[in-house]
C-alpha cells in the first residue's frame, strides 16, 4: 500500500510539471492584465520546436532554447494583438492556439515526412532522469529510503525545475520591484500610468516571461516525458493549467497544489483503470476517466469560495477616455 | 455566334460525359485513419507494405487521402466516390458508418474496407483474426516474463481492442496458468490513439505492478508504451506492423497483421475484374495475422520459444485449440 502511494505522487510529480510551468506562464500574464488561453497552443508549438531542433541538431539544450523562443515570439504576437492594438484577448489567444495547431502538424509533415511526427529522440538527445546522490545507497532503508529513492530521486532536470520556479516566481511578484507593477497594471493600470510607468512595455514583459515558462512545459513534453513529438501531444493540459491558475485564486503556492492536485487525479485515474474497489468490483474505464474532471467541476463549484482575478484583466489599457 | 457556343457546349458536354463514363474504369485511391499513414503500426502497414508495393507492381498512381478529423472522413469519401475513383479501401473501423452512406449513394464504385463489416453489394470487408495472432504473442509474452505478470495497453476501449486483450490473455494463460495479465485502455475518445505521454503512464503503472512484458494494441500511443519498456529494460510487444526495430533488444516481437498484403490483393482483384463483395476473415491459416521474427529480436528469441510457438500455431490451425473471439459475445469467457 506505502509502496504504491509513492508511485503513484511519484507519477504525480511527472504529470505534474507541465501543468506548473503553464500555470506559472499564465500567473505572470493574468496578473498584468492579460488573459492568455493561448497557453495550450503555446505549449504545442514549444514541444515541436524542442522535439525538431533536436532530432536535427541533435542538441537538447538548443531544442530547449528553441522551444522558449518560440512561445515568446507567439506571446509578442498575442500582446502585438491585444496590448499595441488593443485587441480582445480571447479572440487573439484562441487564434495562436488554432495557429499552432495546424502549423505544428503542416511544419512537420513538409520537413520530416512523418505525418507531422518528429522522428524519435534517442536517449542522449532528452531530459533523463537524474539519480540524486545516495539514492541507491538508501534504497534499502524502510519508509525514508522509497521515499527519497522513488519520489524524490529518479525525476528529469525539467521537473526539478518546476518545483524550484515556483518560490522564485512568488518572489519576483510579490518581493520585487517588477511584480509590485506587474501586479498593478493587472489592478489599476492608471495608476500605473499615473506614476509614470509604461504599462504597455510591463504588460509584454510580463508575456516574455509566460513565454519563456511554457517554452520549458513544451520541451518537457516532447523530450523529457517523451521521445518526439506527436500531433496535439498537449491534450489540454494548457486548459487545464488555466483552471489551476484559478483555483489558485492567481497565488504561485495555492497554484502549484492546484497543479499537484489535477496531476494526482489523472495519476490515480491511470492506475485505478482495471483495479477492483470494494463494493463497487471493476470499475469501468470512462467512469474513471472522468473522474478528474467531476472533481474539478466540484471543487470549484463548492470548495474555493469566490475566486476574483485582478480587477483590470482582459480589459486593454487605453490611455485616457 | 451562337451557334458556335452551342456547339462547344455540346462538345464539351461529350467530353465530360465521356470522362463521366471512364470513372468506372480502375482508379484506385485509399482512405487513411486520422492517424495517419506514419503511425508506425496499422495505417503504414497499409501504407508502406501495400499502397507502395502495388503502385511498383502496377504502374498505377494510387490516390490517398488522410482526414484531419471525424468530419472530413464522410466529406473526404464522398469526394474521391464523386471523382469516380473505384475501388476505395478505407482503413479501420471508424470508416463504417460514413462508408455506409457513401457505398450506398454510389452503388457503381468499389469500396473495400479493413477491420469492419459493411454489408452493402458493393463492398468487400476484410476482417483480420486479431485474437490468433494475439494468443501467439500472449504466449510468448508469458515464457519470457519471469515475474509470471504481463501487461497489455490498448488504445480506444472498443470491442475490436478487447479482442486483442482477450486473445493475449487467453494465450498468457495457455502457457502458464497462473500468469496475471494487467489490461488498461488509454481512453474512450479518438484521442486515445495518439497520446504517447498516457501509454508511458500506463506501461510505468504495469511495471510497477511487477508485469515485465507489455503488449500495446494502441496506434500512435503504442510509441510511448514502448519508450517506457526501453527507459525501464523491460520487454515490448508491437502491433499490427512488424515494429521490432523501434527498440532492438527490447521489442520482444510485433503481432503483425498482413493488411498491406491485403491491400494489394484487393486492388489487384479489381484491376483484374475480379472484384466480390462480402466478408473475408483472414487469420493463422490464411497467413492475414503472424508473429514477426526478425534480426532485431533475433537475440530475445530463444530456440525453444521459437519451437514452443510454432507447435502452438500449428494447433491453432489445426483447430485443436480454439481461441475465443471477445467480438462473437461482448465477453472473454472462454
Amino acid at each position: 500500500m506505502y509502496e504504491n502511494i509513492i508511485l503513484i505522487l511519484d507519477a504525480t510529480l511527472r504529470v505534474s510539471a507541465p501543468l506548473i510551468l503553464a500555470a506559472l506562464a499564465g500567473l505572470f500574464s493574468e496578473r498584468s492584465g492579460i488573459v492568455n488561453i493561448a497557453l495550450e497552443g503555446k505549449i504545442l508549438s514549444s514541444a515541436f520546436a524542442a522535439a525538431a531542433t533536436t532530432s536535427v541538431t541533435g542538441s537538447i539544450m538548443l531544442g530547449l532554447l528553441a522551444a522558449m523562443m518560440t512561445s515568446t515570439l507567439l506571446s509578442l504576437l498575442h500582446g502585438f494583438a491585444c496590448i499595441t492594438h488593443r485587441g480582445d484577448q480571447i479572440v487573439s489567444g484562441v487564434a495562436i492556439n488554432m495557429l499552432a495547431a495546424g502549423l505544428t502538424v503542416t511544419l512537420g509533415r513538409y520537413w520530416f515526412g512523418l505525418g507531422g511526427q518528429t522522428p524519435p529522440l534517442s536517449n542522449d538527445e532528452r531530459f533523463t532522469s537524474i539519480t540524486l546522490p545516495g539514492a541507491d545507497a538508501v534504497a534499502d532503508v524502510p519508509v525514508i529510503g522509497l521515499l527519497y529513492s522513488e519520489l524524490i530521486s529518479g525525476h528529469n532536470i525539467l521537473v526539478y525545475l518546476a518545483l524550484a520556479l515556483v518560490p522564485v516566481c512568488w518572489w519576483i511578484i510579490f518581493k520585487t520591484r517588477f511584480g509590485l507593477r506587474l501586479r498593478a497594471a493587472g489592478e489599476n493600470p492608471h495608476a500605473v500610468d499615473t506614476a509614470g510607468i509604461s504599462v504597455a512595455w510591463l504588460r509584454y514583459r510580463a508575456l516574455i516571461c509566460a513565454g519563456i515558462l511554457t517554452g520549458i512545459a513544451g520541451a518537457y513534453l516532447s523530450t523529457a516525458h517523451s521521445a518526439g513529438f506527436v500531433p496535439n501531444m498537449s491534450a489540454g493540459k494548457g486548459y487545464i493549467a488555466l483552471a489551476a491558475l484559478i483555483f489558485g485564486k492567481w497565488k504561485p503556492v495555492p497554484v502549484l497544489f492546484g497543479c499537484l492536485l489535477f496531476g494526482f487525479l489523472d495519476a490515480m485515474a491511470i492506475r485505478l483503470q482495471g483495479a477492483e474497489l470494494p463494493f463497487i468490483g471493476e470499475v469501468p474505464v470512462q467512469a474513471i476517466e472522468i473522474l478528474p474532471y467531476v472533481l474539478t467541476v466540484l471543487l470549484l463549484a463548492g470548495f474555493i469560495g469566490r475566486a476574483v482575478g485582478p480587477k483590470s484583466i482582459g480589459v486593454p489599457y487605453v490611455k485616457s477616455r | 455566334m451562337k451557334k458556335i457556343l452551342t456547339t462547344t457546349a455540346a462538345a464539351v458536354s461529350i467530353a465530360l460525359c465521356s470522362f463521366v463514363a471512364q470513372a468506372a474504369d480502375f482508379k484506385p485511391a485509399v482512405a487513411y485513419d486520422s492517424t495517419g499513414k506514419f503511425d508506425k503500426s496499422f495505417g503504414q502497414a497499409v501504407a508502406e507494405n501495400g499502397v507502395i508495393k502495388f503502385m511498383e507492381q502496377s504502374d498505377t498512381k494510387v490516390r490517398e487521402l488522410v482526414p484531419s478529423s471525424d468530419a472530413q472522413r464522410e466529406q473526404g469519401l464522398e469526394r474521391l466516390a464523386r471523382k469516380g475513383f473505384s475501388p476505395i479501401l478505407v482503413v479501420g473501423f471508424l470508416y463504417a458508418t460514413p462508408l455506409q452512406k457513401i457505398a450506398a449513394k454510389y452503388p457503381d464504385s468499389q469500396f473495400v474496407i479493413i477491420d469492419a463489416v459493411v454489408d452493402l453489394p458493393n463492398v468487400k470487408s476484410i476482417l483480420f483474426k486479431e485474437h490468433e495472432g494475439s494468443f501467439l504473442v500472449g504466449a510468448m509474452a508469458a515464457m519470457k516474463s519471469e515475474t509470471n505478470k504481463v501487461g497489455f495497453v490498448g488504445g480506444m476501449d472498443i470491442s475490436l481492442i478487447r479482442k486483442f486483450a482477450c486473445g493475449y490473455e487467453q494465450g498468457a494463460k495457455y502457457v502458464n496458468k497462473d500468469a496475471e495479465v494487467f489490461q488498461n485502455m488509454t481512453g474512450s475518445t479518438n484521442a486515445a490513439w495518439s497520446d504517447p505521454a498516457r501509454g508511458a503512464e500506463l506501461a510505468k503503472s504495469q511495471f510497477s505492478k511487477g508485469a515485465d512484458v507489455v503488449f500495446a494494441a494502441a496506434g500512435g500511443t503504442g510509441v510511448g508504451v514502448y519508450q517506457a519498456a526501453a527507459d525501464e529494460g523491460k520487454y515490448a510487444i508491437g502491433v499490427d506492423s512488424n515494429q521490432n526495430y523501434i527498440h532492438p533488444g527490447v521489442m520482444l516481437t510485433s503481432m503483425v497483421k498482413r493488411v498491406g498484403v491485403a491491400t494489394v490483393d484487393a486492388f489487384k482483384a479489381a484491376e483484374a475484374g475480379t472484384f466480390t463483395a462480402g466478408i473475408q476473415s483472414l487469420g493463422l491459416k490464411e497467413n492475414g495475422v503472424d508473429w514477426a521474427l526478425d534480426e532485431y529480436n533475433r537475440d530475445l528469441v530463444t530456440p525453444e520459444m521459437e519451437g514452443k510457438i510454432a507447435g502452438i500455431k500449428a494447433k491453432i490451425i489445426s483447430g485443436e485449440i480454439k481461441v475465443h473471439d471477445y467480438m462473437m459475445d461482448n465477453t472473454c469467457n472462454y
